[in-house]
Formats: C-alpha cells, sequence, structure tokens
C-alpha cells in the first residue's frame, strides 16, 4: 500500500501544526476506499468471531492466535513449495476448518464442562498456548513474503489501489455471501441456526449439537484461513500479528451486535474507514487508541451493538 | 473456626518461608524467589475479584502498571520518598480499579463483557504509557541506583525477599479477613447467583466495586515492588498482557477463591516456567506455552486447583474407604 503509507507521511508533517491537517480530497477519498478494503479482511475475520458468539455464545479468544498461526502457515507453504498465497486457499480453508472442528469437539467441549466461564479460560489457554508457540518457532522476527502483484495498483483517476487489497475486497464479500447462503439455504445451515436458537429443542429433534457446534466453530476458523491467504501479499506476519486483527474483530462484533452476520459485515467497513481516517489524522498509534476507545464506549453504552437484538 | 485457628496457618507458612534467605544463598535462587512473590501479590489481587466475586479480569495489568508508573514516576519525577510512592501507587491503582470497576458493573458488564473490557483498558493504558512523554515513552523509566533502606533499596536480596513476604502476608491476611466477614459472604453470595443475593438484600453493584477496588490496589502494591527491585520500567512490562496472564493463571492452578492459592498457583507457575527454561533452553515464549497449556488442564481435570486436588488426595488417603468424599465434579460448577 505505497499510496496509503503516502499519504500517512504526508500525515505525520501536519501533526507539529496546530490547526488541524486539511488534506485534498483525492488523499480523503483513496484513504476511505483503502478503509473500505482493509475493512473487508476485519469484516471477514469478525464473521469468524460473531458466527462462534451467535451460535456457541461463547467469545472465542483463541480467535487471534488461529489468525497468526494460519497466517505463518501461508508463509510456511510459500517458503517450503513457492505455493502463491492465493492458491494456498485450496488446501488451508479445509485445514483450518478440520483444526477448528477438532480444537471445539476435542478440547474447548469436553474441557470447560459445558461452563461459560470455564470456555472463556480454555480459549485464553489456547490462545496463549499456540500464540507463544509460534514465538517458539518462529521467533519474533516479522516476515513478509514476496508476490510479484504486491506492488500492482489500479487507477480509479483520483485513486490509486493496490491490486492485492481490491482481491481481497472481493473475495471477502463472496466469502461472506457464501457463508450467508450456507447458513439460509442447506441443511447444516438450518442446524446451525437451530442450535443458535434453541439448542435443547434442536436436540430432541435429533441434531447432534456438539456436532453443530464443531462444525461452527470449524466454520469460524475456515474464515481465518481466508483472511490469512488475502493478508499475506500485503500485510506482514509475527507470533502477536493476529493480536492486532482481533482487537479490531472483537470492536466490530460488538459494534455490529454479537451474533450478527449483516451487523459484522457493515461494522467491519465502518471500522476499516475509521481506522483509515484516524491514520490519516492522528498517525498510527493514536489510530489504536481510537478503536479501543470505540470499543470501550459501546460496551459501556450499548452493548447489544448498532444492529444486535440479545443482551 | 476460632480467630487464631483461621490465621495460625498463615503465619506458619510466612514463618517458614521467611527462613529461606537464612538457608539459600544463591543469588539466582534469591531473584526466583522475589519474583515469584511479586507475582503472588498480583494474583492475590485478582483472586480477590476473580476467586472471591466470579469477575474474571483478563486486564488486571492495568493496576500493576499504575501502581508500578506512579511509584516510579513520583521518585524519578518528583523526588519524592519511595516508601510513600509505593503507598501512592497503591492508591492510585485502587482509583482506577474503582473508576473501572464503575463503569463496567454500572452498565451491567458480566462474564466474557467484562473480561474484554478490562482487557481493552489495559492496551489503551499501554499505548498510551508508550505515547506519553511523562512516562519516557517506549525509552521506559530508569529508577537511580541508589542502595539506601530508606530509598526503598536494599544492599541484600535477601531483604527485599522479607519485604515481598511481609506484602505477600497481608494479602493472606487480607483474603482470609474478607473471607470471614460479611462483605466476603455478599462476595461469595454475588458470584454464585447475583440476581439471589439481589434479592436477599445485598447490593451487588456495591459489593462489587469494593472488591475491584481492594483487588487493583493489591495489584498495583505487586507493581510497586516491580518497580522498586527491578529499578527499570516500559510500557509493555508494567501495561504488558504477560502480568495480566499470570495473575490470572496463578489462582487458577493454585486453587481459584482460596487464601492460598495464588501463592501456591505462583511457585508452580514460576517453577514450571523456569525448570521447562532449563530443560528447553532460551527458547522465547515456551514458559508461556506451559502456562497456556496448565490453565487448559486446570480447567479441565482440576477445577479446584492444586490445593484442592491435594485436600482431595489429603482426604481420600485419610479415609480410603469412603467415596463419598471426592467431590470431583462440583468444583466445576463454582466457577
Amino acid at each position: 500500500m505505497p499510496f496509503a503509507s503516502a499519504a500517512r507521511a504526508a500525515g505525520r508533517e501536519f501533526i507539529s501544526n496546530p490547526v488541524a491537517p486539511m488534506f485534498s480530497p483525492e488523499i480523503v477519498a483513496t484513504a476511505v476506499l483503502n478503509g473500505l478494503l482493509t475493512g473487508a479482511v476485519y469484516a471477514l475475520v469478525a464473521l469468524g468471531l460473531t458466527l462462534v458468539y451467535g451460535v456457541l455464545h461463547i467469545i472465542n479468544f483463541a480467535h487471534g492466535a488461529l489468525l497468526t498461526a494460519a497466517m505463518f502457515a501461508v508463509l510456511v507453504l510459500k517458503l517450503w513449495l513457492g505455493l502463491d498465497p492465493y492458491v494456498a486457499m485450496v488446501p488451508l480453508v479445509p485445514l483450518f476448518f478440520i483444526i477448528g472442528y477438532a480444537l471445539q469437539r476435542f478440547v474447548i467441549g469436553p474441557a470447560s464442562h459445558g461452563n461459560d466461564a470455564n470456555i472463556l479460560l480454555v480459549t485464553l489457554g489456547l490462545s496463549i498456548l499456540i500464540e507463544n508457540l509460534l514465538l517458539a518457532i518462529f521467533r519474533s522476527d516479522t516476515r513478509t513474503i514476496d508476490v510479484p502483484y504486491a506492488f500492482m495498483s489500479i487507477d480509479l483517476d483520483f485513486a490509486l489501489l493496490a491490486l492485492p487489497r481490491v482481491i481481497a475486497f472481493g473475495v471477502s464479500v463472496v466469502v461472506a455471501a457464501a457463508l450467508w447462503a450456507l447458513l439460509a439455504l442447506t441443511d447444516t445451515g438450518k442446524a446451525i441456526r437451530a442450535v443458535a436458537k434453541e439448542k435443547l429443542g434442536a436436540a430432541l429433534v435429533g441434531i447432534d449439537v456438539a456436532h453443530v457446534y464443531a462444525v461452527t466453530f470449524g466454520l469460524g476458523t475456515a474464515c481465518l484461513a481466508v483472511a490469512a491467504c488475502l493478508l499475506m501479499p500485503t500485510f506482514y506476519v509475527s507470533p502477536r500479528a493476529g493480536g492486532a486483527f482481533v482487537f479490531v474483530a472483537f470492536t466490530i462484533v460488538v459494534l455490529g451486535g454479537m451474533g450478527s452476520i449483516p451487523g459484522a459485515l457493515i461494522g467491519g467497513l465502518f471500522i476499516g474507514v475509521v481506522e483509515s481516517l484516524s491514520g490519516l489524522y492522528f498517525g498510527e498509534s493514536l489510530g489504536q487508541i481510537g478503536i479501543f476507545a470505540i470499543f470501550i464506549a459501546i460496551l459501556l453504552f450499548r452493548p447489544t451493538g448498532l444492529f444486535g437484538a440479545r443482551a | 473456626m476460632s480467630r487464631v485457628a483461621a490465621y495460625l496457618p498463615i503465619a506458619a507458612v510466612v514463618a517458614l518461608a521467611a527462613v529461606v534467605p537464612l538457608v539459600v544463598t544463591s543469588n539466582t535462587v534469591i531473584n526466583f524467589l522475589v519474583f515469584t512473590l511479586i507475582v503472588a501479590v498480583a494474583a492475590q489481587g485478582w483472586n480477590l475479584l476473580g476467586g472471591y466475586g466470579g469477575q474474571y479480569s483478563f486486564g488486571h495489568a492495568a493496576f500493576f502498571g499504575t501502581g508500578a508508573y506512579v511509584t516510579a514516576l513520583l521518585q524519578t519525577q518528583a523526588g519524592w520518598n519511595p516508601w510513600a510512592t509505593v503507598l501512592l501507587g497503591i492508591l492510585a491503582g485502587a482509583a482506577v480499579g474503582a473508576v473501572i470497576g464503575f463503569l463496567s458493573f454500572r452498565s451491567g458488564l458480566r462474564g466474557s463483557y467484562f473480561a474484554l473490557i478490562t482487557l481493552a483498558f489495559a492496551e489503551v493504558f499501554r499505548i498510551l504509557a508508550n505515547a506519553a512523554g511523562i512516562t519516557g515513552g517506549a525509552a521506559g523509566v530508569l529508577i537511580r541506583l541508589d542502595v539506601r533502606p530508606e530509598n526503598f533499596q536494599f544492599a541484600s536480596r535477601g531483604t527485599f525477599f522479607w519485604v515481598g513476604l511481609a506484602v505477600v502476608a497481608i494479602g493472606l491476611v487480607l483474603t482470609r479477613a474478607i473471607e470471614r466477614s460479611r462483605f466476603g459472604a455478599h462476595l461469595v453470595a454475588v458470584r454464585e447467583n447475583e440476581d439471589a443475593a439481589r434479592a436477599l438484600g445485598v447490593d451487588p453493584l456495591r459489593v462489587k466495586l469494593l472488591a475491584i477496588t481492594l483487588s487493583a490496589g493489591l495489584t498495583a502494591a505487586s507493581g510497586g515492588l516491580y518497580a522498586q527491585y527491578f529499578l527499570f520500567l516500559d510500557a509493555g512490562i508494567a501495561y504488558g498482557a504477560w502480568i495480566s496472564v499470570e495473575a490470572l493463571v496463578a489462582p487458577i492452578i493454585g486453587g481459584i477463591g482460596t487464601v492460598f492459592g495464588p501463592l501456591v498457583g505462583a511457585v508452580v507457575l514460576q517453577g514450571l516456567g523456569h525448570l521447562t527454561g532449563h530443560l528447553a533452553g532460551e527458547i522465547p515464549g515456551i514458559s508461556l506455552v506451559v502456562f497456556g497449556a496448565l490453565l487448559i488442564l486446570a480447567v479441565a481435570f482440576a477445577p479446584d486447583g492444586a490445593t484442592g486436588m491435594a485436600g482431595r488426595l489429603w482426604r481420600r488417603w485419610r479415609r480410603p474407604a469412603t467415596p463419598t468424599t471426592t467431590p470431583t465434579a462440583t468444583g466445576g460448577e463454582r466457577c
């Protein structure tokens, strides 16, 4: 994202100016568009989180660590097999579905004895475990991969958009639509929705609740694999990289309403734009504060989010 | 239990521990023990709110860091006496706890939501401390080496061990006193069932506010000790996730909602952390891998922690023929 960083550099120069910085409409428009592009990937990460919350009614603290794991998987496939990140989706999405399924079915479910507070602690334990295992294996270095199309861009006359981010936006939208179709049209989707609404009733009509829980968790984790493949052409990975995204994802999920899929999509795009604009006007480290401030404010004043019905 | 009998185990444990620096001369060992005591104090703080009150904070770093920074900055910037600044650090930490508690509990945040918002507050503090000028920013704060007891710096590490042990002892007595008080009973009632507690005339908001204030104050004391012992702080140390994790994992490993749980858990955690460091070599993050695995295993197999497990084994050993004395399933429901 060469253009965005140029804009940010320009922003820093303006910081010394006590008057609020003024940017040309082109720069602001580019920032908004870039925010939307990043926001789509945020939305994908948030989608996994909100899906798990909507069905299992738990906050998966291991979400960020699993995203980091997926990003490292993309890196390893690229370094060892020379696999393009986009092609890596083909093996990684099913793999991460299986990992998610197994984690819920064989670790989180049995270990927490069906108690919410225990689930919270088990997913926290998983996140500590995964993150530090990655740290032990890969060390804390920040790594990137080289792809020939990393710096290609699309010229929109008034704005330049990096090609990988446009692809990321497109794929995210397609995945979100596919997920929606799966939930709305298939039998599995019907079972997931039934369990989300009333798990006892679902069990009584013969739905295997533990299986549905695990499938849902697997779907949420598969979303992360997609997000990782979309991120790696332009983003870096370190053992803590997922943490940066997951807080954004938490914010999006509480903003959009816990468990709401449209909420996650709109929330993701919104947060992407907010982050991009606050990065432009306040510099990057204070831009981060903006995300947390929104997060805390929503939790305190409107914990049901903008689209959620549940408290 | 009579008053004496309630506090006797604490006196015994503290007296036994106080002998350690007289026997052990290795600086490495004492160093390890002092660090363990500092973690134990933070864990005792967490346990007051999380163990007795059932409110799981994922961001006790907010209180640890405030205690540490106030202690260090009032010394380096204002030139105040460290004994006074540690006390002020505790007050500041308690105040931060009261404010975060008031905001979150008034909005009715519980469970995962409370965990998330405490984590968010700790992160905001970390970013601010890293960016602000007064905290030394990313370069950190260095407390000048000036070894005098009135300056909270001691020639021998053993002396600092006793200071740390004294604070742990205060934590143990405080926890026991709360356990035996009316407030403690209210706190446990809120943990078990907030609505039922309210129906019986307990004001959950007031009870939880007092709990988070005491909890934050104790964890801030741990931060103050850290600053005085290591004489260096930066945002990643003071407000980093590491202390939030240790303060939470130690009581769960040791025995959540018990007087000795946090101390036992801190010893077990630090011991295992060092052991894996020795066995696996100095691989970064390896001890935290162990902490994460222990947390999952403890929740899965020992919901009442090491002290609970020891108690179970003890009862089984004394009365081997009575299966009714092995309450394995009840612990999980409690937390």
